[in-house]
Parts: C-alpha cells; structure tokens; sequence
C-alpha cells in the first residue's frame, strides 16, 4: 500500500514536470502530458496492448533464456577453479564488447521477426547474469560449505543446498538491473527492424509526426519496465525470504 | 563404538609463501563415549586436528581411525559443530536441523519426527518455520546442536562452539551441552579457548603445543560432570593446573589479534 503510494506521488512529480517542460520547450514534438494520455488511453486496446504483447514476449522470453542459461553457468565457472581459469579470461574479453553491434549480423542470419531481437537481448542479459552469478559463487563463506560437506554432502548437493541459494539474491539484482538494459536493447533493434511492437510503434508514430502517439507509446514502454521490475521484485521477496528478515 | 584415534598426524598446507606446518606426530586416543577437551595457543592447529577426524583435512602423514576404521572423508554418524554454527541462512530452523538427514536420503516422515524431537530437545519447537537470521546468538547454536541430535551422532566434533556468545548464554549452553552428553553418552570432542570450558565438558583435557601442534599434556579431571562441579574447588584447582600448563606453552606470551587459528 505504502509502496502504491510511493508510485502515485513519483508519477504526479513526474507527469508535472513533464508538463512544466512541455510548456517551456513549446514544441509540437514535446506535447504535454494531457494529449498523451487522451491518446494512449484512446488508442490502448487497439493499438498498444496488442503491440506491447508482442515487445513484452520477446524480452520476457528473451530474459529468461538469459538468466536461464547464464547462471547455471556462472554458479559452474565460480566453484570450479579449473573451469574459471579458461572461461574467466574468455568472459572478461567478450564482456566489454557492446552486444548491440551484433544486431546487424543477426539480422542477416535470423531475418526481421522475433528470433534477431530474442538472440541479442539474451546474449545481453546471459553475460550480466554469468558475471554476476560467478562473483557470487566465489564469494560463498567457507564456512556454509564446510558445514553441508562435513554432513557429507555430494557436490550436487553443495550446489543445491550452498552455492545456489547463497547466489539467488545477487541473481535476482542482476535480472532487476538488466530490465533497463534489454528494453534499451528492445527498442533499438524493434525500431531497426520487422513491423511490430513498442519500439516499431513509437517510430511508425514519430515519422507520422503523430507526437501525441508517439509518447502514447513511450508511456507502454515505461509500463512495460515498471511491470516487469515489479515482477522480479515481487519474485525476489517470496523466494528469497530469508533476506527480509531479522537483521 | 566410536573411539576416535589420531595415530601420528602431520598436517602441512601450503601457506603464502612457505608450506605451514599445522600438526606435527599428533597423537591422541579418545575413547567410545567419553567427552575430550581440547585447548591450546592460538594457532597451535586444534580446529585442523578436529577436521582430521571430520575427515575435511587429509593428514599428510598419519591418519586417524574412528571406530578402527580410517577416515577417508566424511562419516555418517559424525557431527560437527562450527564456531559460526554453520547454519544456512536461506534455510528455515526446520530445514537447517534437518540438512543432514536430508543430504543423506533419510525419508520426509522419518526426518519431521527425528527433527522435531531435536528441536524440542533444545528448546526450539516454537521456531520452526523462523530463519537463522531471526535468532539470537544463543538460539543458533542451539539449532547447530539439534542438526547434531537429529543425526543421531555418536561422535560429537565441537570447534570453539559457544565463543561467538556472551558470557550468560554460554555457561546455559555449556549446561545444555553436559545434560545432552549425560544422556546420550557420545562420544565428544570439543575444541575450546576457555580453560572453565573445558574443564567443565572435558573428562580429560589435552593441552596442545604451539605450532606444529602436538600433545603437550593430558590432564585427567575425574570430577567432571558432577552436579554443581564449577562451584568445587577441584574445578578451581583444574582450571589452575591448566593456566600452568598452558603458561608453559606459551599460550599467553602472544597477542592474541596476531594468532590464526589454523583451520
């Protein structure tokens, strides 16, 4: 309820100073917030619900095949000084390298639909994710492992017991911090290519110079983050409990 | 029968820059059913002989037999209590006791009711559901001690169990830990700083040199156990007999930030 709150008064503060700036700028390409909403309020179930449907499914699946893929992975590299000295140079190589700049070679490969856009947003989040996921198995107190070993405990065991609940909440503030990255990367490479979803919309509506719609579309966008941030914190609250307690 | 022998144990590990050596020809008999204190200068590598018998450290000479058989990795009815406690915090009172008996396949209805009896054994059936983090000090080393219980441990391996506590909780655990020792009669080896600790839960207390660490001394201390034995003078007189001993070792000459522990 508090927390309700806490977003109704940020998107008043917000929804002010839109409309403060929109005055002063006095451009039709910065229209106040009032013909925005009539639009997105008008044009939500024809045009932007079934839109963000189509953007919502390519970063959800995109995403969890990230997080899917990247901290098993990670987990592996962090307990497994063998494996980490090959992957860890691998990793800090390809790391740094904007994912972006792939989309053109995606493109060609996977053609415009959803496949090009799931891949780079996948491999965006799996390198957060794998990044995040090896730190935290290395940070693991050797105590923790000590006490499930000397219960004699298989090295699955360690894994299911230790390393992966002990990483869960890390995880969970990596796939927290990458939902504004893949909806950056969402709209880029749905405004480069193919004919639907949000960022396709936004653009189609900015080359109409329809600019009431367009930030129609921009306030889906949003809602599309905040909902999905919601999602993994509301997920983060049940499965990792014990983090709220005490303390 | 768990009789705990440790037949000439070397333990060397590789330190920064040279190889530490933490146990050298360490040898000690405990026999089935009998509690062990030992104690000794920091770093005189106690809590590495204790994860000798846990089977955590392999000696690199010697080795130790429990029940005359060797010890090649972790044993089934062994239980080991860490100064943390070594519980896990995403894991629920309930789940932690019952992590041993979970990691060796024991079935859900047999683990509730051996959980349950150890939980109330130590006074924690109302805190089943709570986490770790929810608990004082005191209270999490009960749970330790009721992972130990559910197992149904024979040998009891203790390091430094009750120094995280303060000093009211700590003689309450000390009794909790002499009532369980009185009625189940494992066998127990507790790894302490204190010499009132270990001389009130230690038969026979065996004072180790500073490192390499060996068998320096063997004190026998028959009273223990007795009702109201920490008020005798025997106790008194115990403990001093081990502040001399342990002078002798140099137990108090360092300072005390300066010692690792070596485990």
């Amino acid at each position: 309820m508090r927390r309700l709150l806490g977003y109704v008064g940020a998107v008043l503060a917000l929804l002010a100073g839109w409309w403060l700036l929109s005055v002063a700028v006095g451009s039709p390409a910065l229209p106040g917030p009032a013909p925005a909403i009539s639009d997105f309020v008008r044009l939500w179930w024809s045009d932007l619900f079934p839109q963000l449907l189509h953007s919502a499914w390519r970063v959800v699946a995109s995403m969890t095949m990230g997080a899917l893929l990247g901290a098993p992975i990670g987990l592996l590299i962090g307990r497994s000084p063998r494996l980490d000295s090959v992957a860890a140079p691998m990793v800090f190589l390809t790391y740094p390298i904007p994912k972006i700049v792939f989309l053109p070679v995606l493109l060609v490969l996977l053609g415009i639909g959803n496949a090009p856009k799931i891949a780079l947003i996948t491999l965006i989040v799996f390198f957060q994710i794998l990044v995040t996921a090896r730190d935290a198995a290395r940070g693991i107190p050797a105590a923790s492992l000590l006490s499930v070993r000397s219960l004699g405990a298989t090295r699955t065991q360690v894994f299911r017991h230790v390393v992966f609940p002990a990483a869960l909440p890390d995880i969970f503030t990596a796939l927290r911090i990458s939902t504004g990255t893949a909806i950056a990367v969402l709209f880029f490479s749905e405004s480069v290519a193919g004919t639907s979803g949000l960022g396709y919309y936004i653009l189609d509506a900015w080359g109409r110079i329809a600019y009431s719609q367009m930030f129609a579309g921009i306030i889906a966008m949003a809602l599309l983050g905040v909902v999905l941030y919601e999602i993994l914190e509301m997920a983060e609250a049940r499965v990792c409990r014990w983090t709220r307690v005490g303390r | 029968m768990a009789t705990v022998e440790a037949c000439a144990i070397d333990v060397v590990y590789e330190g920064v820059d040279r190889p530490v050596r933490a146990l050298e020809a360490c040898s000690l008999t405990v026999a089935d059913g009998e509690p062990v204190a030992i104690i000794g200068p920091s770093g005189c590598g106690k809590s590495t002989l204790l994860l000798a018998m846990a089977g955590l450290v392999s000696p690199t000479g010697g080795e130790a037999l429990i029940a005359g058989e060797a010890v090649r990795g972790p044993r089934l009815r062994t239980a080991l209590i860490l100064q943390d406690f070594g519980l896990l915090p995403w894991k629920t009172v309930f789940h932690n006791a019952a992590l041993g008996l979970e990691v060796r396949g024991v079935s859900l209805p047999q683990r509730t009711e051996r959980v349950e009896a150890a939980l109330a054994r130590v006074g924690l059936a109302d805190f089943r559901d709570a986490y770790p983090g929810e608990l004082s000090g005191g209270m999490r080393q009960r749970l330790a001690l009721a992972r130990a219980l559910a197992l149904d441990a024979d040998l009891l391996l203790m390091d430094e169990p009750l120094s995280a506590l303060d000093a009211l909780t700590r003689e309450d655990l000390q009794g909790l830990l002499l009532d369980i020792w009185r009625q189940r009669q494992h066998t127990a080896v507790l790894v302490t700083h204190s010499i009132e600790e270990a001389v009130y839960l230690g038969r026979r207390v065996v004072v180790l040199s500073p490192r390499p660490g060996r068998v320096a001394a063997i004190v026998d201390n028959p009273g223990m156990g007795a009702e109201g034995y920490r008020s005798t003078s025997a106790f008194y007189e115990r403990c001093n007999e081990l502040r001399g001993l342990l002078a002798a070792e140099g137990a108090f000459d360092q300072d005390p930030h300066v010692g690792g522990e070596g485990s």
